[in-house]
């Protein structure tokens, strides 16, 4: 697998994203700028976790204007898989590349902690080396995490099948216990909950490996798409 | 534009007494000087000759710091200290205090200070890996002190979440002596390579001064003399002498810099942090350590604001600055990289071979003055210390007297300085950079060193209620503590910074205090080979005349070479052998029961026997080592009985425990102590061990503690017992 990790200024998960699908997975994963308007070449983009532009205005706000956004975009369209991950989902939303945004957390606090999931649907080519219903747990870091759609948004998300993740014990407020969906097409998906933070014994967890065994599966052609 | 008085009418009107200047020192300026100074000259002087930059009444006891041995790199008086970790690396830590602003604006002063210590790391050439806070406030009962820590945790949690440097631990520490000047020490911890140490130097005459980061403007103007100050309730025109903190800037200046320190490394000469008084202490400090002078063409400086005076550009303590020094003929090659940052870099001056510090603004010179004048020539005052009435004559030790262990241990589970801190940590990012193996919450936090096999053990201390009694014996159970947490991971100590909080030391009694810890910190330090290696001073943390405890914070680093012997404090399993290392006797002066109950701390204290404190800790680091242990925990605040409820939350396994003692001693803070589980294949190996060192309490069991005292036995269900030492601070923080 080819991943392209984005880095916009105030990106600071990059490094970890590059950690986890290079170093630790064995993967091709290069950083590409934000100035970047190819990204033709690459299996997989994933977006970062961090505060993009230090995200003073809203979460994802202006990032969604950086030069990569066009090329991003034309990748989705494309059918290309891409990942965002916290800030990334954020971005995804704010881009129109997801349905729905993301709100502050109920608590009006950031909240880092570990957070019980279950995959309920593992049909997708983020999901495909997980069980369905199984139960992971991974650490989310976000103050804007609580996921927010009009009904009728939801419900056609809910009847599509594009909800990934959900949490255990809602943390943040998001409607539907939503932590991961994806877009219609299945070959985008949003997450709050950081995979690349669980991907190594050492540091307590490997739960979150299956998001990128599940995209080294897909890529190698044997892509598993929602519905 | 302002007018400024003339020299003639400052000798007479005396503006600098504001500034925190002396009459003295004003004269001896103008003396060494050798004419009467103008204003800027005069403000920089009070910038520089502050307690925050020339440390003039704490140099005579910081002298008498122990700051080197064989892995020590570099000691104090740079941006931070080095000590080689192995395999090339080295580990880059240093702590700073930012109490005053942070009572005036706990956001910005707590978001601020943690930006600070991050720029000191990277000035060194280091990449940030782990932020600590030592914080101390009142107990959380009135409105305004949960106020205050709310933001100030939100300041923090802002500023390292957003610049992606997690904060893996510290500590929250509450007494009322802390009611009106809480204390916020940030700890900033960085992983390098052996070679690539940079230091904050301007030498070679041509070499080009560049300015990089954030814009000058009108905010923190003299935040170093403010720093230096006597604190006062009714004042709140200090405002503006806090500064606002914005980590997109600063992430993008780690970054930069550290690009310029990896690829660039022929064309720099030094690089320095802005931090205390601003563009005045980094350019002069940087221009004293290489014995050089310099001009610096004030117009170039990228400015905020229209109009500023000179003293208010060289006195500004706007964040997210670095000065850096660049061979000449590189200059162009250095911007190019900040510019891709999109950060503002400019040639500012150039470094001169007549040892003058020279500025110059509209084409007029404002400042011209030797360079170490403002460094070298700042006074140093020896004050003598006098003992403390309330020290002299101690009051009758504390008795406890007949507890019920369970009511007793709920209470202590309770009280905010034993309670579960998730309330606070939950609030800060922890994991970003995917190197924390132990986060916080647990004795210390474990991080892995890309690029070895190896990890350090990081912890932060500090304990008011020791030094309140006895300052030095309380400097060394500080350090003597914080080595205890870092022992319990599996870490062996390296070395310390420290951030000396006390009050005002022209009055002899504070003084007292901190001479006198500091004699315990340095026999402590030699007794654990921990030198000291970095570290600040914060004096006047007084409000309306009364002072805090001395309360020095001790941060500490260790390493653990093998990631295999990565202790914790969790009981793994029931039937394992339950063992005490270190003699427990009644010792209740100072302690957290005493505090509980008395509201305040009073009596004597049992002085540290350190060569028993170094062989407690190496047998408990041999133990961890040769795999004999399953959990280690150190005793602290809340005695035995709090340890082993606190081993027993993270598996809900609890112990059965027996000593045939007065039930009090459960909740004595008798020092140099561990408790450690053996799994009962290693009980023997364990025992011929540690010999007499260890007596053995009882055995893990599931979900339940129970104790048999003379006297008295409790039954306790862990579940219950972890919920209200979960949830306790949260409600009191509401």
């Amino acid at each position: 697998m080819k991943a392209a990790v984005l880095s916009f200024p105030g990106s600071n998960c990059d490094d970890d994203l590059l950690h986890a699908v290079g170093t630790v997975l064995g993967q091709t994963a290069v950083k590409v700028s934000y100035q970047v308007t190819d990204l033709t070449g690459y299996d997989v983009v994933l977006v970062p976790g961090g505060f993009s532009y230090g995200d003073y205005l809203r979460s994802g706000a202006i990032a969604k204007f950086a030069p990569v956004m066009t090329a991003l975009k034309a990748f989705a369209a494309a059918g290309g898989y891409v990942l965002g991950i916290c800030n990334g989902f954020q971005i995804l939303t704010e881009a129109g590349l997801l349905p729905g945004t993301l709100q502050w957390n109920t608590s009006l606090q950031f909240i880092c902690e570990p957070e019980p999931l279950l995959v309920v649907n593992p049909h997708t080519a983020f999901s495909q080396a997980y069980a369905q219903d199984q139960q992971i747990t991974l650490p989310i870091a976000h103050g804007e995490g609580n996921y927010y759609a009009d009904p009728a948004t939801l419900a056609q998300l809910e009847a599509n099948g594009q909800v990934v993740f959900r949490y255990l014990h809602n943390p943040n407020g998001s409607l539907n216990d939503i932590a991961g969906l994806t877009n219609e097409a299945g070959n985008v998906l949003g997450m709050m909950p950081h995979p690349e933070r669980a991907a190594e014994a050492l540091l307590g967890s490997v739960d979150g490996l299956g998001v990128f065994q599940s995209l080294i599966q897909a890529t190698k052609g044997a892509a598993i798409h929602a519905n | 534009m302002q007018t400024e008085p003339t020299p003639t009418v400052i000798k007479t009107a005396k503006p600098y007494l504001e500034w925190g200047l002396t009459e003295s020192e004003y004269d001896r300026f103008a003396e060494k000087l050798g004419r009467l100074p103008n204003y800027t000259e005069i403000g920089l002087a009070s910038g520089m000759w502050s307690e925050h930059c020339a440390y003039k009444y704490s140099k005579p006891v910081l002298k008498t710091f122990w700051t080197k041995n064989d892995r020590v790199l570099m000691g104090p008086g740079e941006g931070a200290g080095v000590i080689a970790i192995g395999e090339g690396k080295a580990v880059v830590f240093k702590a700073e205090s930012h109490n005053h602003p942070s009572a005036v604006e706990p956001y910005q002063g707590a978001a601020t200070g943690v930006g600070g210590i991050i720029r000191d790391i990277f000035s060194i050439g280091a990449k940030p890996v782990a932020i600590l806070d030592a914080l101390a406030f009142g107990y959380p009962q009135d409105a305004h002190t949960k106020q205050l820590i709310d933001q100030v945790v939100a300041g923090i949690g802002d500023y390292g979440n957003a610049i992606g440097i997690p904060t893996v631990g510290g500590e929250t520490r509450f007494a009322s002596t802390y009611q009106n000047n809480p204390l916020v020490n940030a700890m900033c911890v960085g992983v390098m390579d052996e070679s690539a140490i940079q230091r904050g130097k301007a030498a070679g005459a041509g070499n080009a001064l560049i300015y990089v980061g954030a814009k000058t403007g009108r905010d923190g103007i003299n935040g170093a003399s403010f720093a230096s100050g006597d604190f006062s309730t009714a004042e709140d025109a200090n405002r503006s002498a806090v500064q606002v903190g914005d980590p997109f800037m600063e992430k993008l200046l780690v970054d930069a810099c550290l690009e310029v320190t990896r690829d660039h490394q022929a064309a720099l000469v030094g690089m320095q942090d802005m931090g205390a008084a601003g563009l005045v202490s980094s350019t002069v400090e940087m221009a004293g350590k290489a014995n050089s002078g310099m001009t610096l063409d004030l117009d170039l400086i990228p400015q905020r604001e229209p109009n500023m005076t000179p003293f208010e550009i060289m006195l500004s303590e706007s964040q997210e600055r670095m000065m850096l020094c660049v061979r000449t003929g590189h200059e162009a090659e250095i911007i190019k990289v900040f510019k891709q940052y999109d950060l503002d870099a400019v040639v500012i001056g150039r470094v001169s071979d007549d040892h003058q510090y020279k500025l110059l603004q509209h084409g007029q010179v404002v400042c011209d003055v030797p360079v170490s004048l403002l460094t070298d020539d700042a006074p140093v005052y020896h004050q003598v210390g006098i003992k403390p009435a309330r020290l002299a004559q101690p009051a009758a030790d504390f008795d406890p007297g007949a507890i019920d262990l369970k009511k007793t241990l709920e209470a202590v589970l309770q009280d905010p300085n034993v309670a579960d801190k998730t309330a606070i940590f939950r609030r800060y990012d922890a994991q970003v950079q995917t190197n924390t193996i132990v986060g916080p919450g647990g004795d210390a936090a474990v991080i892995r060193v890309r690029g070895t096999h190896r990890a350090l053990a990081l912890t932060t201390d500090s304990n008011g209620r020791y030094l309140a009694l006895d300052p030095e014996i309380g400097g060394a159970i500080t350090v003597a503590e914080a080595a205890r947490n870092l022992v319990a991971t599996g870490a062996e100590p390296l070395g310390i910074t420290d951030c000396l909080n006390y009050g005002d030391p022209t009055k002899p009694e504070q003084f007292y205090s901190l001479a006198e810890s500091a004699k315990g910190i340095v026999a402590a330090t030699k007794a654990l080979n921990t030198p000291v290696i970095s570290g600040n001073v914060s004096l006047y943390n007084e409000t309306d005349g009364e002072a805090i405890a001395p309360s020095p914070m001790i941060g500490m680093v260790g390493l653990i070479e093998d990631l295999t012997a990565i202790m914790s404090p969790s009981f793994k399993a029931a039937g394992e052998a339950v063992y005490v290392i270190g003699q427990t006797q009644a010792e209740f002066n100072g302690r957290l029961l005493q505090q509980m109950t008395q509201g305040d701390v009073s009596g004597r204290l049992r002085p540290l026997d350190l060569a028993q404190e170094q062989e407690n800790q190496a047998l408990v680091l041999q133990a961890i080592r040769e795999h004999v242990v399953s959990a280690a925990h150190d005793v602290s605040d809340g005695g035995l009985l709090t340890a082993l409820a606190e081993m027993s939350f993270g598996r809900n396994i609890g112990a059965d425990v027996v000593a045939d003692w007065a039930p009090a001693l459960w909740f004595s803070e008798s020092q140099s102590r561990f408790i450690v589980s053996v799994p009962p294949a290693k009980i023997a190996a364990f025992e011929a061990l540690a010999g007499p060192l260890a007596t053995r309490l009882g055995r893990t069991q599931p979900g339940e503690l129970t104790v048999q005292s003379a006297g008295q036995a409790m039954a306790a269900n862990v579940a219950s017992l972890k919920q209200l030492n979960k949830e306790a601070l949260a409600w009191q923080l509401k």
